[in-house]
């Protein structure tokens, strides 16, 4: 089961990667070639196994609701590649996401 | 034995009985970093003035008889993925090529006060992706046993500069072999500590259920140096444990009595390098000669690790890696060029008369986060997310995610189930010695695939070292790696420390011309 | 607006938990802050931050789901919905997917002016997870820049979903009235739609009965509706267009062309317009959050949280109706203004003794006033205790009872004690005897309505009460008419 190269332009959209022709080529065939070797996994029974996504089993670790200290303003945008006094500016969103 | 010759518990001692001072230190280090980091590369950075201004202040202190921290003024190279109040953090990557966070990593706050003299940046692959250095966005960094080689990765950097004499301790990561996998290629000692034994706070995320900070060393005393510092739970870190850090630096002479050593049947089949099994073998009969027992085991699933890995990291980088679209920090796209490029697309299009391509064509805010993504990420970086997305997405999310998460239980289990019968398991780091730059960089399956027995301690969450134990006939080091159970670091620093004592491979350093 | 057909209601509703920090961070989610100035390295998704989960969220929330009748699963955990947005820093939102912290519950519904039968709307899920922060958007869209204000990011939200069970725009509006009063009597969230601590979107169809069986009509999501009035009224449209949509088309949900969509209120136009969504933004490639362990509850802590939840609304006003013998329509209007105006009247109907009359005064005078003034009844200057003997002297006579407002008014006015004030206001009690002077002067005065009178015509008696009031204006107009007539009678 390969990787088509309509779906690899789909995912580059939900990923928000763009490709370019000669990317998107190569990373069809990647794609395919690892795709096909993670499909050794299919020869494992997993029946009655639980996922496990932590590698710890910790549970329940929670803080006090107590305010701490924010960052100035000016250090919380110091990072933008665009802002005003206020805000990050991005170029104009419509809709919703 | 000079400066950088010395490991760094040497070096501690001189510094506390006045034989030498933090500053000769920095200075010797800096020295050998001039005479050599221009071919070797290492590091992406290094702070000079800094680290000889702090090893001054450390020295001054220590002078005037106030309290002096556990590293006393010892050179501590760093990955450049720990983010650091006010410095440059690249990961390895365009995207964060000017980045400087507002806040230092626990790790980071945990060396400073220590009084470490925070001396450069190491190279590294890109959001640490990577198994050889060449994924770096700031150049290759290269092997110091032989130039034309990879020094490993994604902590590339690291293991050269400790194998180049450049520095006496340096931090690493390791999410499926970083840390583990260069200090093998390299020559040096690199321990992944169990997952939760070291703060991630401040560690920018590769795969959040994998990655670990570990220490990098030229001796098993040295790694339980830096670990003690740097281990133990932090309030900023769900995922951290909250449990008493041993005191590795006193009981690591201490040799394991009736030491049970396992050995994987599956790890020594088809790819592994012959000189590499001789020299894990014999390894393995030095251990016999201390007194162990060496058995064999089975883990069956262990030849699953990598498939299930490069599901799952992918999948969690696919998310950490979303944050870096230009919006808030980091690169972002030309948006004048970028304006252009759509009006000239939306102008091709309405010629065509294509309405549904025209229809689909991003908006600018889209159009900004891609093209901010595909400038500021590598091929590497840019191929995990789309597996990860694609391996997330509706329709694929059982047959990948899923299912890997549940191997990734199985391979716990093989873990469990062998931990009831040895105490530490022994195995190669590696199939190979450090191959050539360029060998494998068109073959990522390839380089995935090398990853097979360092993998599968990240998946289970338990902590792994590479111990130096031998040299290939082409003269590149081989390392031996040892696991334990979750929080067992001490045993491993213990049985590193026993086969130190009884070979001398870690004080092996590679001719620098 | 109605329609022959079955509507089919849902609705989604986020609250703001009332927490002092966020979800994940320690920054303060106070309200109304100059942009930009409650962030720190989390909650502007900055490399290498992790997120650390608050108490007291899960407690609130917690609570809500008890008083929401949920079940209280033992594990729960976080996932990450994946999504790119620029209030959304991390590119996901930290959210609850397979195992929420509650389930399967229900919420009580009537309405006390019988336009439905009381039913239980059931709810399906109550979750945590963080809000996102605030693009704001210049005039002209696709011109200017966005600008982003992550105040509100990693805000604690709890995100209800009730089953599709309200048949109507007023079920709809009942379960919200009813939602947010129990949220603000558990002290949970301020409910505040202006301030965005509550959000609705619903989900609308109808259900069409044809000769081919039940037909669906295609599902619409409504969103930007900023008040339960906007809620109702947009539902009422919906309906209309769904119905008139069937007529036209006859397109049914998951036939051709029968996708669910999602419509935007349009306040000033009174309307919904369709909003475009992007076919791929749908998958959210939830998974298991990584930097968050599980959260494990115990019998222990869901029976102390239960214990804690205190009087509910519901079990308020069964209460007060049969304590204070009042309508249902009493309790509710009561009841619906909150805890503290309730516990006014409680002591109003305690200290006078009526419970009815009590209800009436706080429904109309007290009320007014604090709508007037926009105070809350704990600033309302005149206490129950001041309050009481009033409604005492109103109900037996002693005052008149436009009188009686009159003098409240002037409590309230110059904030001083009942004797005070109608000394002030220069209202006398008219006493029994006066009265009786008062009407003898009177019928002396009248004799052609003390004909009347006697010849039977009773409502001659007016004529004597308006000169009555003249004369003084303190007298209660009841009590000279029946005083006149009783003098009459014996003539
Ligand atoms: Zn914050």
């Amino acid at each position: 089961m390969s990787i088509s190269r309509e779906e690899v332009e789909k995912v580059s959209l939900l990923g928000r990667l763009l490709l370019g022709p000669g990317e998107l080529e190569k990373m069809t065939s990647q794609m395919g070639q690892i795709l096909d070797y993670m499909h050794l996994l299919s020869e494992v029974d997993t029946e009655n196994v639980e996922p496990m996504a932590h590698a710890l089993d910790l549970t329940n670790v929670l803080r006090d609701d107590t305010p701490g200290v924010s960052l100035p303003r000016d250090e919380a945008l110091a990072a933008a590649p665009h802002r005003d006094d206020e805000c990050f500016l991005v170029p104009a969103v419509l809709g919703d996401p | 034995m000079s400066l950088i010759e010395s490991t760094a518990t040497e070096l501690l001692g001189q510094l506390q009985s006045g034989r030498t001072t933090a500053v000769e230190i920095a200075a010797a280090c800096l020295k050998q970093i001039d005479r050599h980091d221009a071919k070797i590369k290492a590091f992406l950075r290094v702070d000079r003035d800094g680290a000889l201004a702090r090893a001054a202040e450390i020295d001054a202190r220590r002078k005037a008889g106030k309290p002096v921290g556990r590293l006393g003024g010892l050179p501590v190279a760093v990955k450049d993925l720990l983010c650091t109040k006010g410095q440059r953090t690249t990961c390895g990557s365009r995207m964060l090529e000017n980045f400087r966070p507002p806040y230092d990593a626990t790790v980071i706050a945990k060396l400073r006060a220590a009084d470490a003299v925070l001396i450069g940046r190491t190279n590294m692959d890109e959001f640490a992706m990577g198994g050889s250095n060449e994924n770096s966005a700031f150049g290759l960094t290269h092997n110091p046993w032989d130039l034309t080689r990879i020094p490993g990765g994604s902590s590339g950097g690291a293991a050269a500069s400790l194998a180049a004499s450049m520095v006496p301790l340096s931090v690493g990561s390791d999410t499926g072999g970083s840390v583990r996998q260069p200090a093998g290629f390299c020559g040096v000692l690199g321990m992944k500590p169990t997952y939760g034994r070291v703060s991630r706070y401040g560690l920018v995320a590769f795969a959040s259920s994998l990655d670990q900070i570990g220490p990098l060393g030229r001796s098993a005393e040295d790694i339980a140096l830096l670990l003690e510092v740097i281990a133990g739970g932090d309030p900023l870190d769900s995922t951290s444990v909250d449990r008493p850090v041993p005191k590795y630096t006193e009981s690591i002479a201490r040799p394991l009595e009736n030491l049970r050593i396992g050995l994987v049947r599956e790890h020594f089949g088809e790819g592994l390098d012959a000189e590499v099994e001789a020299a894990v073998r014999e390894a393995t009969r030095v251990y016999q000669s201390l007194g162990a027992t060496v058995s064999e085991l089975s883990m069956p699933h262990g030849k699953y690790a990598v498939a299930t890995y490069y599901i799952i990291a992918p999948c969690e980088a696919s998310s950490n890696l979303a944050r870096y679209d230009g919006a808030h920090y980091g690169h972002r796209t030309d948006e004048k060029a970028m304006a252009v490029e759509l009006a000239a697309q939306r102008k091709a299009l309405q010629q065509t008369g294509d309405s549904r391509k025209l229809e689909a064509l991003d908006n600018p805010l889209i159009r900004m986060y891609r093209r901010t993504r595909a400038e500021g990420f590598g091929a590497e970086v840019k191929r995990r997310i789309m597996i990860g997305t694609y391996a997330l997405s509706a329709g694929y999310y059982d047959a990948y995610y899923l299912k890997a998460l549940k191997v990734r239980r199985l391979i716990r289990q093989d873990y469990d189930r062998a931990f009831e019968q040895v105490d530490l398991i022994a195995g190669p780091v590696a199939p190979t010695p450090a191959f050539e730059i360029g060998e494998k960089v068109d073959d990522p399956l390839a380089m995935y695939l090398l990853d097979l027995y360092t993998a599968s301690a990240n998946l289970a969450g338990i902590a792994g070292m590479s111990i130096p134990c031998g040299l290939s006939t082409g003269g590149l080091p081989i390392g031996l790696q040892l696991q334990a159970p979750p929080f067992e670091e001490e045993r491993l620093l213990r049985a590193a420390h026993m086969f130190q004592q009884a070979t001398d491979w870690h004080t092996r350093r590679p001719e620098l011309s | 607006m109605s329609t022959p057909h079955k509507v089919v209601i849902g609705l989604e509703v986020h609250v703001q938990l009332d927490t002092r920090t966020k979800l994940f961070c320690s920054c303060s989610t106070q309200f109304g802050a100059p942009p930009n100035t409650q962030t720190c390295p989390l909650c502007i998704g900055m490399p290498g931050t992790l997120p650390v989960m608050n108490r007291r969220a899960l407690e609130l929330g917690m609570k809500a789901a008890l008083a929401l009748n949920c079940e209280i699963p033992r594990f729960t955990k976080w996932d990450r919905k994946n999504y790119y947005y620029p209030d959304l820093p991390k590119g996901y939102q930290i959210s609850q997917f397979d195992l929420p912290m509650s389930c399967d519950g229900y919420l009580p519904i009537s309405d006390a002016k019988g336009r439905f039968e009381p039913k239980r709307v059931g709810i399906i899920r109550a979750h945590l997870e963080e809000d996102a922060g605030k693009s704001m958007h210049a005039e002209a869209a696709g011109k200017a820049d966005s600008r982003i204000d992550l105040n509100r990011c990693g805000t604690p939200l709890l995100e209800i979903v009730s089953e599709p069970d309200m048949r109507s725009a007023e079920e709809a509006k009942a379960f919200l009235t009813e939602l947010k009063l129990l949220l603000v009597y558990l002290g949970v969230s301020d409910c505040n739609m202006q301030e965005g601590s509550l959000r609705v979107d619903a989900n609308i169809n109808l259900h069409v009965d044809t000769s081919e069986g039940t037909k669906a009509t295609p599902i619409v999501e409504v969103k930007n509706m900023n008040s339960f009035r906007a809620v109702e009224r947009a539902l009422a449209y919906e309906i209309v267009r769904q119905t008139e949509a069937w007529e036209e088309t006859h397109t049914e949900l998951g036939g051709p062309g029968g996708f669910k969509t999602t419509r935007g209120w349009d306040e000033s136009a009174q309307v919904t317009r369709p909003q475009r969504t992007k076919e791929e933004s749908s998958d959210y490639r939830y998974f298991p959050e990584p930097d968050l362990v599980p959260v494990t509850v115990t019998e222990d802590q869901i029976e102390q949280s239960r214990q804690s939840l205190g009087e509910l609304p519901a079990a308020l006003r069964t209460r007060l109706e049969a304590t204070y013998e009042i309508t249902p329509y009493d309790s509710d209007v009561l009841v619906n203004q909150g805890r503290a105006l309730v516990d006014y009247y409680i002591e109003l109907a305690e200290a006078c003794g009526d419970g009815k009359q009590a209800a009436n005064w706080v429904q109309q005078d007290v009320l007014r006033t604090l709508n007037e003034r926009q105070i809350p009844v704990e600033q309302f200057p005149v206490s129950a205790a001041a309050l009481a003997p009033l409604l005492e002297k109103v109900r037996c006579g002693k005052l008149d009872a436009n009188r009686g407002r009159e003098v409240l008014a002037g409590m309230v006015e110059l904030g001083r004690g009942l004797e005070d004030v109608m000394r002030e206001m220069g209202i006398a009690e008219v006493d029994d005897s006066a009265l009786e002077t008062l009407c003898r002067e009177l019928l002396e005065a009248n004799p052609k309505i003390v004909a009347d009178l006697k010849a039977g015509k009773q409502k001659a008696v007016g004529g004597l009460i308006g000169q009555a009031k003249k004369q003084n204006p303190n007298v209660n107009p009841g009590k000279v008419r029946q005083l006149c007539l009783e003098l009459v009678e014996k003539m």
